[in-house]
């Protein structure tokens, strides 16, 4: 039986390791490589790393970040921010990435996810969605691109079932209203898409206390945790998540 | 000389597995020819491809392999190229293999999620010297589509539980071979090439 996964994000501005609130207000939490390199060797299942400038300048950037982590860090690793085309893709695969995540190019072109996929298998590619709740209709999510700045009309959930048919191997589930909060995950959110997809979903957005992993992973149904603000900041370890959760019954990595 | 050869072909992950063996304080040469081949004190085959890519690439680095195992040096197979130990592979039609070991590389169960790609846990069995100080059980990261079914009787067997038991490593003689990523396992999969590099200097 596969394990449920504890997933550190690495948000990369400049550089540096960075966590907001609501995608705003970022604080300095540390060099990408030393961050990445501890949570490889504390137990961590999987890193995401998300270049949040994701300009065409940090392009050749990105690529000396993600061979300098691959030299250090020995779980696998996504890499998204600003991918554009497969070829770039390619390049960060090579560069020792184990998957990538597309988010905006993939919103104005899908087809993108489908070449990907073709190309380097579906494992390799985790659409990334970043969800708002409507204010205008209840249970009901909208997909935003660029960073979180431009809300789209785009249904969360109709987008995640598209995102499955055209190969996405992973979603990888950013609740908006709940990221950097502390104050638990959308569940709701979680368990809606979780539902109408057969590939695993990651839930991110809002871990502030262990029970808030647990409920992700029971209530929401999601494959996998992924957390900022309570790794870089935070009093919990991933061996404290890892033998919270095991001792409430689910199947770890210890 | 004590140099671990990691089998430099056009696939995948050789340069993950470069990274692992500096990390651990390995000395680790990338090559496919003959001389550094017998020269060296163990053989890494790594591998992420499709298994008939992946023999195509191996090409005339083949035979100085299979020589070399023949003689009764270390060698270790990852992924695909633990795979490539067997006798042949039906992934996309029919390959032949190294024939290192007895045995046909089939597709995993369709009843479970393909690719099988995770975490999940391996049982150790005694005398299985790649998990030497890594108690009765561990985690390891596994990424594959295929699964190797073993018919050698001289193979130690490490399994792993998919809905049904899957072989996740396997020992004959001086052949090693792991189904899933050690260079992507954490300190675990750390510990696993340590026990290679040990292997190879006894």
């Amino acid at each position: 039986m596969l394990t449920k996964r504890i997933i550190p994000c690495l948000d990369v501005k400049d550089n540096r390791v960075v966590k907001g609130v609501n995608f705003l207000n970022l604080r300095d939490a540390g060099d990408p490589v030393e961050l990445g390199a501890r949570y490889s060797d504390m137990g961590a299942d999987e890193l995401v790393f998300l270049d949040i400038t994701a300009t065409i300048r940090s392009r050749k950037t990105i690529v000396e970040l993600v061979e300098r982590v691959a030299a250090n860090v020995f779980i696998p690793f996504t890499v998204g921010g600003g991918i554009r085309d497969v070829e770039q893709i390619d390049e960060l695969l090579r560069s020792g990435a184990e998957k990538v995540s597309v988010n905006t190019a993939a919103v104005e072109n899908p087809d993108l996810i489908a070449e990907a996929a073709q190309r380097f298998g579906n494992q390799c590619v985790v659409l990334a969605i970043d969800a708002r709740r409507s204010k205008m209709r209840k249970d009901h999510w909208q997909v935003c691109v660029k960073a979180g700045s431009e809300p789209t009309d785009i249904d969360v959930v109709e987008w995640a079932v598209r995102g499955e048919q055209l190969g996405a191997g992973e979603i990888l589930l950013t609740s908006m209203d709940a990221d950097g909060t502390l104050a638990g995950y959308d569940n709701e959110l979680n368990k809606t898409v979780s539902d109408v997809v057969n590939i695993p979903v990651i839930a991110s957005g809002g871990a502030g206390t262990l029970d808030h992993l647990y409920d992700a992973i029971v209530e929401g149904g999601a494959d996998a945790v992924l957390m900022a603000s309570i790794t870089h900041f935070g009093d919990f370890t991933i061996t404290q998540m890892k033998e919270y959760l095991r001792d409430r019954g689910l199947p770890m990595n210890l | 000389m004590m140099m671990i050869v990691v089998i430099d072909y056009n696939v995948g992950n050789v340069k993950s597995v470069c990274n692992a063996l500096r990390h651990i304080g390995c000395e680790a040469e990338l090559s496919r020819d003959p001389d550094p081949i017998a020269k060296a004190a163990g053989l890494i085959l790594p591998g992420v491809a499709a298994f008939g890519y992946a023999m195509e690439a191996l090409g005339d680095a083949a035979e100085p392999i299979r020589r070399a195992a023949r003689a009764g040096k270390p060698v270790l197979g990852i992924c695909v190229g633990y795979q490539m130990l067997f006798d042949e592979s039906c992934e996309y039609g029919s390959h032949q293999g190294l024939g290192l070991v007895a045995g046909k590389v089939v597709a995993v169960p369709s009843d479970q999620t393909v690719p099988h790609m995770g975490w999940n846990l391996v049982e150790f069995p005694d005398g299985m010297d790649l998990f030497t100080d890594l108690g009765p059980a561990k985690h390891f990261y596994f990424a594959h589509s295929y699964h190797a079914q073993v018919r050698d009787e001289r193979a130690r067997i490490a399994y792993t539980d998919y809905g049904a038991p899957l072989v996740a490593s396997i020992q004959k003689d001086n052949v090693y071979g792991v189904q899933f990523h050690p260079e992507k396992s954490g300190n675990q999969g750390l510990q696993v090439l340590r026990n290679f590099h040990a292997i190879c200097r006894r």
